[in-house]
């Protein structure tokens, strides 16, 4: 039988707003996912240890500070560091201007959810695009 | 990666990996465990047991913060359950150890059940031996939250911490058998809360029936404003302490192996019984018979049980 997918569900940064990252984290649950919640203001640093102890397939960053173009490329840059980036799928989450968006692929996040995004959306986007194995 | 040099060299990656490995049954894994099977017994395996919302996490974390001050390293399993239903699961004890998150010295790595009742996943004997060739200090194993019977920690860890709060019950859960004998150190958490004095003394009158040499300390703690933590983890120490000198370390690590062999035992054969597509339909079939009074489920059992000691192939 295979594993099931194991995804990071983590808040970078200093907003105090988790409604949506534990929305996302329960729809994932009932999807069949293993989701290790990390809670709340986590710098890359944080995110990035977690996800290799954890050895996760998925990274999903919620945001809604407005610092997403900063904290989220670094969380990319991190896992490069680290040689996990090329197993991982790096997702984005939250109140994210359109105009940010392409930026923010280029720099190596596989997709960005805005708010709207029906939770299965991000469930057929993750089992699509899975860069490794199960 | 080459997982077997990356574990030997600290390597935390190569540790994640295997323990993701281990969880899926990998041939492979279990074949570099048994080679370094030899550098396993050196951790100190302490167990975190207790009621949902006891404070187990925070508890855990005060704890592993109290072993780095000793500069000792940290390994913690926290065990979460899995939905019966969808096989999902929300892993969130490390909400409450985010500040271990990036010690060097600290390694967290949550597990959901899978089906598997008792308090831990059928991996986290395996986990807590790739943590121990890894080289930790010491291995912290959080169960799930526990009713009155999940006491499988009981088989992994050398000495069991069991978290207790005020308020949960009278004197009569206290004498109830099943989790309440299993600790070898007790803590009262949320001990600011009223009852706390109560639920201590009721704990420490049903110890009082206990007739071996050692008597479970009992402590009240906060573990949230970090009060008690110093007495504690002295009562641990201790515990460990008085196992290693009285020899009663290796007796326990005895059981311990047998009760393990005797699962990977049942484990093998189920597999071999049950394992493939072609055994399920030999199975059904004879299903029918049963369900058809044919043939009786006994004797169908103990044919197929048979057929293995007899061929090794089956």
């Amino acid at each position: 039988m295979a594993r099931p997918i194991r995804v990071l569900v983590a808040k970078p940064g200093l907003d105090g707003h988790d409604r949506g990252a534990k929305v996302i984290a329960r729809a994932l649950r009932d999807a069949g996912m293993e989701v290790i919640y990390t809670g709340l203001r986590q710098t890359p640093e944080q995110i990035v240890a977690a996800a290799l102890q954890e050895d996760v397939d998925v990274v999903a960053l919620s945001i809604l500070s407005g610092a997403h173009n900063h904290l989220l490329p670094k969380v990319v840059d991190l896992l490069k560091k680290e040689n996990v980036y090329d197993e991982m799928l790096v997702l984005g989450g939250g109140v994210i201007p359109d105009e940010d968006i392409p930026g923010l692929k280029e720099s190596g996040l596989a997709e960005i959810f805005t708010p709207g995004t029906p939770t299965q959306v991000t469930i057929d986007f993750i089992k699509e695009n899975l860069k490794r194995g199960l | 990666m080459n997982l077997e040099k990356g574990i030997l060299n600290k390597d935390k990656r190569a540790a994640a990996r295997l323990i993701t490995m281990m969880e899926s049954n990998d041939p492979e894994a279990i074949r570099i465990i048994s080679k370094l099977y030899s550098h396993t017994g050196k951790a100190k395996v302490i167990g975190i047991t207790g009621p949902p919302g006891a404070g187990k996490s925070t508890l855990t974390d005060k704890l592993a913060k109290r072993l780095r001050q000793e500069n000792k390293t940290v390994g913690i399993i926290a065990v979460d359950p899995t939905s019966p239903f969808t096989g999902g699961s929300i892993l969130g004890d490390r909400v409450r150890m985010t500040d271990l998150y990036t010690d060097p010295g600290v390694f967290i790595r949550s597990m959901g059940t899978r089906g598997h009742l008792g308090g831990l996943s059928k991996a986290t004997l395996g986990a807590v031996k790739v943590l121990d060739i890894y080289g930790f200090d010491y291995i912290f194993i959080e169960t799930v939250g526990v009713g009155q019977s999940e006491v499988d920690i009981v088989k992994a860890a050398d000495s069991v911490l069991l978290v207790m709060v005020p308020g949960l019950g009278d004197d009569i859960q206290a004498i109830k058998a099943g989790i309440m004998e299993i600790g070898d150190v007790f803590a009262v958490n949320k001990a600011d809360r009223e009852g706390a004095n109560r639920t201590q003394v009721e704990i420490e009158m049903m110890l009082e029936y206990n007739h071996s040499q050692w008597k479970p300390p009992v402590t009240q703690v906060v573990a949230l404003h970090n009060k008690g933590i110093d007495d504690l983890y002295d009562n641990i120490i201790k515990h460990l302490n008085y196992l290693e000198t009285t020899g009663q370390l290796i007796e326990k690590r005895q059981q311990n192996s047998e009760l393990e062999i005797i699962d990977l035992i049942q484990r093998d054969l189920m597999e071999r019984l049950v394992g493939n597509e072609e055994k399920r339909t030999t199975i059904s079939e004879m299903a029918r018979m049963v369900a058809n009074r044919q043939l009786d489920p006994y004797t169908v059992s103990d044919n197929l049980v048979k057929k293995i000691i007899a061929n090794d192939n089956f």
